[in-house]
């Protein structure tokens, strides 16, 4: 079922037994399938408390007065705090931008004299149960002056538009214009085709199962305040409480316990962890917070909902020649720690062109704030709606020339690498073409097409849709940089320790959230060291544990997070191998590493166990030679050169369109994905399963609309609706392998590929079946009726 | 303070005595009163089936039921099923088929199969995957969920004691809220 394109025939390892590149079994998988895992809210410590926060019931208007007193004579309740009395420090992002360009707003961790959306914390209720705590929030009594609120990006920077922050003029967190090649004008009127898309994604929840949650404790003998916390990113929380709190960083640990997903909701910090904990410190007891389904529908971060005019200029032979965009991205009341409410627009500027060789690029992108809960990067960060705007473009292009939709994109795609685009960046090779031509041909073997007219004759309405994309997935400091960021992910660092039996302990910055990481680390330690990766553990998630890191989010884990682990292991490699050749009493050339132990080269019955070594290295250190520190511990960081490695992949969808209904049926769901070398090819394959699915969400089923008033629609899953097994079809993975000369172990990364592609792919597949109505839709999630009316009105 | 009641739950074959409110809901009860934390809460509204445990062998949303309702009843929780040392071949089918990611689905996805299959288990493949669409999973798209209840299942049939043929009750399902 796999192909292989051929590549680097050198290999990269050079000790005995690879286990890069095998189905290892996940060692999360006992603990978590007995029900032994440990998730935030299973823990439970002694005295613990339990929080509620006294919600927003108006989006946009001036606190008047927040009455706790019914809340405090709760039976049950301990205490109930509002901003005044915790007097926290706000959380603010900054990018190093021109006020014209980008302005800073603070976010209070509980709200002082006004609030900006429906579920924004006032008050922070500690009872001695979640249930009273329930009891505490219901009798609190907030009194509003109601303002007018601010619900759509139109409605934001219309001019009389009330503003949501006094400092941001127009509504308005960032304004950037980029690129502008010269001439971009007379291109577009010179051009033989002109293309247009307006398109519209809908405000989206990440929707972890498992909802976001807290146990802060104060721990008398570390002098530390300890915060369990389900994030992506623990020593930017640490950070934040830190400075929220004012107090050393030290003070403060942050450990991650198992985490029921995330996908971005968990990668910025969240008001409530840090109220919390603040709670906790002023109580002297641990306080526990565990988000429940409503809130996490409405009041968590959310993101998505941007708003695209796009134009593609195209010669008669269907080439590009410019492309010229308008983005406006909703991002809610407030600036998301530490991306800014820019993270959405700036990634859509920077990465619009993608596959293609556009020569000429002009870009505006805007963060409008509005009064809705704040918007947070989500699995693939715009990249799904930008990929589907080109994508459409390309498709209307080829209809208006006259051309085959796929043939528009062969002629356009890059197929010289590396490859700098006008937007500056440059990409290390991929296969655009190659996992086009073999998507294509996949559908045409299975005989979709043919299917598709022999049941258009039946009635029966089938379209196919395709989507090529890639996705930069090993985020570099200079990339982040670029953006201006002041606090700027890219670095990952990972420290490499053997113990005296031989077993080793590596850590990592980035974290598993269901990615596997305990397993596909390991195997990378593994295979560098020869062992077996069962003697492999992975500490992840615990700022005390790990030096420094920026978590796991944009697909960075295999590759930066892989590489830096991978650099540590060659360290303790060379270690190993010097106190090897000194015992062996031989020359440091002539020895190498064998069956978890190192050996001579010239006599292979010489050999040393790492057991043996580690003896010597940590109890016999008197026999260490002169210029080695006792002990086995190597550190690294990896930071990727550049502008970082581009994952890429070609999706296509068969999709049915039931008149009756407007049901949209996914018959056929076909991946050809390269992300490098695989390291554990069932986690690629489930990495990219589970990405497709939550981009088949976005396309046809998830919505948050708010009312004028502001006021979400959205209070449980009954009106949130969340694919299941009868929605979400299966998937058919083919691999192209083209190994990253930029990262390690020729990983490219692949967390969020699947999601990027699947809305593109689908809505294309719709509009090929509404081909004879000559209606096209540009706006998810598409809406049966929508479907139903279009089928209706060509009947 | 409000009323208790003393309640006797049986869990996984063991009696165990406890005070609860009117309102304490069974999968509360569990987790935070006998510390059977395996059972998760996703939504406490009977959509998401994290909470999912066998009721007298059928598979049913703890998150609905009070805790004093479930006196008398059979209840069986993941912590019923194997071990780490030694899974079930239902836990063993889920791991083999990568059906889990994050695994907080997971348990309730459990239950539900077991449930399934004991009433069920000549189910087919569109039936099992009829059966699974109760529950929701964000990680991994469903097919492996699918998958792994279709394998267990097939095993347990090519088995020589099957346990089929149990007297066990129609589990509730599809009583789930679907997108339209
Ligand atoms: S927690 Fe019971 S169904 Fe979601
Ligand atoms: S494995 Fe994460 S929700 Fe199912």
């Amino acid at each position: 079922m796999s192909t292989t394109v051929p590549h680097n025939p050198e290999p990269r390892f050079d000790v005995d037994g690879t286990w890069v590149g095998a189905s290892v079994p996940r060692r999360e998988d006992p603990r978590l399938v007995t029900g032994r895992g440990r998730f935030v809210d299973d823990i439970t410590l002694p005295r613990m408390a339990h929080a509620q926060f006294v919600r927003s019931t108006v989006a946009s208007g001036a606190v008047e007065e927040i009455d706790l007193t019914g809340t405090r004579d709760t039976p049950g309740v301990i205490a109930a705090f509002t901003a005044a009395d915790l007097g926290l420090g706000d959380i603010t992002a900054v990018l190093e931008r021109p006020p014209s360009e980008f302005v800073p707003t603070d976010m209070p961790v509980l709200a002082r004299d006004r609030v900006r959306f429906v579920g924004e914390p006032l008050a922070i209720v500690i009872a001695e149960d979640p249930y009273t705590a329930e009891d505490g929030v219901e009798a609190a009594r907030v009194s509003y002056r109601s303002e007018q609120a601010v619900v759509s990006d139109e409605q934001a920077l219309a001019e009389d538009a009330p503003l949501v922050h006094d400092n941001a003029p127009n509504n308005t967190l960032l304004d950037v214009s980029m690129f502008a090649t010269d001439g971009i004008d007379d291109v577009f009127a010179d051009a033989d085709c002109v293309v247009r898309v307006d398109a519209r994604s809908s405000r989206q929840n990440a929707l972890p199962l498992e909802t976001r949650g807290v146990v802060a404790s104060w721990d008398d003998r570390e002098e530390q305040l300890v915060v369990q916390t389900c994030t992506q990113v623990p020593h930017q929380v640490r950070t934040v409480l830190a400075r929220s709190l004012r107090r050393d960083e030290r003070a403060v640990r942050v450990v991650v316990p198992d985490m029921g997903g995330g996908f971005g909701q968990k990668c910025v910090v969240g008001r409530e962890e840090i109220a919390a904990a603040a709670a906790a410190l002023r109580l002297q007891r641990p306080v526990k917070w565990i988000e429940d389904r409503k809130d996490a529908l409405s009041a968590a971060f959310l993101a998505r909902e941007q708003h695209y005019d796009a134009r593609a200029a195209f010669d008669a032979d269907g080439r590009i020649l410019a492309l010229d965009v308008d983005i406006v991205c909703d991002m809610g009341a407030y600036s998301c720690y530490p991306f800014s409410a820019g993270i959405e627009p700036l990634m859509a500027s920077s990465e619009m062109p993608g596959v293609y060789r556009v020569p000429a690029y002009r870009v505006r992108g805007r963060a409008v704030t509005t009064n809705k809960a704040p918007s947070a990067p989500y699995r693939g960060v715009s990249r799904p709606q930008h990929v589907m705007v080109m994508e459409r473009l390309f498709e209307r292009a080829s209809r208006e020339l006259g051309m085959d939709p796929v043939e528009i994109r062969r002629r356009n795609v890059i197929t010289t690498f590396p490859y700098t685009g006008v937007n500056g960046v440059t990409y290390d090779p991929g296969t655009y073409l190659e996992s086009l031509d073999l998507c294509e041909q996949l559908v045409r073997d299975e005989g979709w097409y043919d299917r598709k007219r022999e049941l258009a004759r039946e009635g029966r309405v089938l379209g196919v849709g395709y989507c090529c994309f890639n996705e930069r997935t090993g985020y570099a400091t200079e990339a982040f940089a670029k953006r201006k960021m002041t606090a700027v992910p890219g670095f990952d660092i990972s420290e490499v320790r053997m113990d005296t039996t031989g077993a080793v302990v590596v850590t990592s910055g980035t974290l598993s959230h269901g990615q596997s990481h305990e397993t596909t680390l390991a195997q990378i330690v593994a295979t560098r060291l020869g062992l077996d990766p069962a003697r492999v553990k992975l500490h992840q998630g615990d700022t005390d544990r790990v030096t420094y890191g920026w978590g796991t989010f944009a697909s960075r884990s295999a590759t930066i997070g892989g590489s830096a682990v991978s650099l540590a292991a060659d360290r303790l490699v060379e270690k190993l191998l010097h106190i090897g050749a000194h015992m062996l009493e031989t020359r440091p050339d002539n020895v190498e590493l064998h069956d978890g132990g190192v050996r001579q080269r010239d006599d292979h019955g010489q050999t040393l166990s790492y057991a043996a070594i580690a003896d010597t290295a940590y109890l016999r250190a008197e026999r260490l030679p002169k210029d080695t520190d006792p002990g086995l511990t190597a550190t690294a960081s990896f930071d990727p050169p550049g502008d970082g490695t581009f994952a890429n992949a070609t999706h296509a969808v068969v999709a049915e369109l039931h008149p009756g209904t407007g049901r949209v049926e996914i018959l056929r769901y076909l991946c050809v994905e390269d992300c490098g070398i695989v390291i554990n090819p069932q986690v690629v394959e489930g990495q990219c399963r589970g990405g497709i699915a939550q981009g088949i969400a976005g396309a046809l089923y998830e919505r948050i609309s708010y009312d004028e008033q502001g006021e979400p629609s959205c209070a449980s899953f009954i009106d949130y609706k969340v694919p299941t097994a009868g929605e979400i079809p299966d998937v058919e993975i083919h691999h192209l392998e083209t190994p990253s000369d930029l990262t390690e172990n020729g990983a490219k990364g692949v967390g969020e590929g699947g999601t990027i592609g699947a809305p593109a792919a689908v809505l294309n597949a719709v509009n090929d079946a509404l081909r004879p109505t000559g209606i096209e839709l540009d706006t998810t999630p598409i809406a049966p009726e929508t479907v139903q009316r279009a089928l209706e009105e060509s009947s | 303070m409000t009323d208790q009641y003393l309640v006797t739950l049986t869990v996984n074959g063991e009696d165990h005595e406890l005070l609860v409110t009117a309102r304490r809901t069974l999968v509360d009860a569990l987790r935070h009163d006998l510390h059977l934390t395996g059972t998760h809460v996703g939504c406490e509204h009977g959509v998401c089936g994290a909470c999912t445990i066998l009721v007298d062998g059928a598979p049913a949303r703890a998150c609905l039921m009070f805790a004093v309702q479930a006196e008398g009843r059979d209840l069986r929780t993941v912590e019923s099923l194997g071990s780490p040392d030694s899974p079930n071949d239902l836990q063993r089918a889920f791991s083999e088929h990568h059906a889990l990611q994050c695994g907080f689905c997971t348990p309730g996805f459990l239950m539900l199969a077991e449930g399934f299959l004991a009433s069920r288990p000549r189910a087919t493949k569109a039936e099992i995957r009829e059966a699974v669409s109760a529950n929701l999973c964000r990680c991994t798209g469903y097919q492996t969920i699918v998958e792994a209840v279709d394998d267990c299942a097939s095993r347990r049939r090519c088995a020589p004691d099957t346990t089929e043929g149990e007297a066990t009750p129609e589990p509730g399902q599809n009583d789930t809220p679907r997108p339209a």
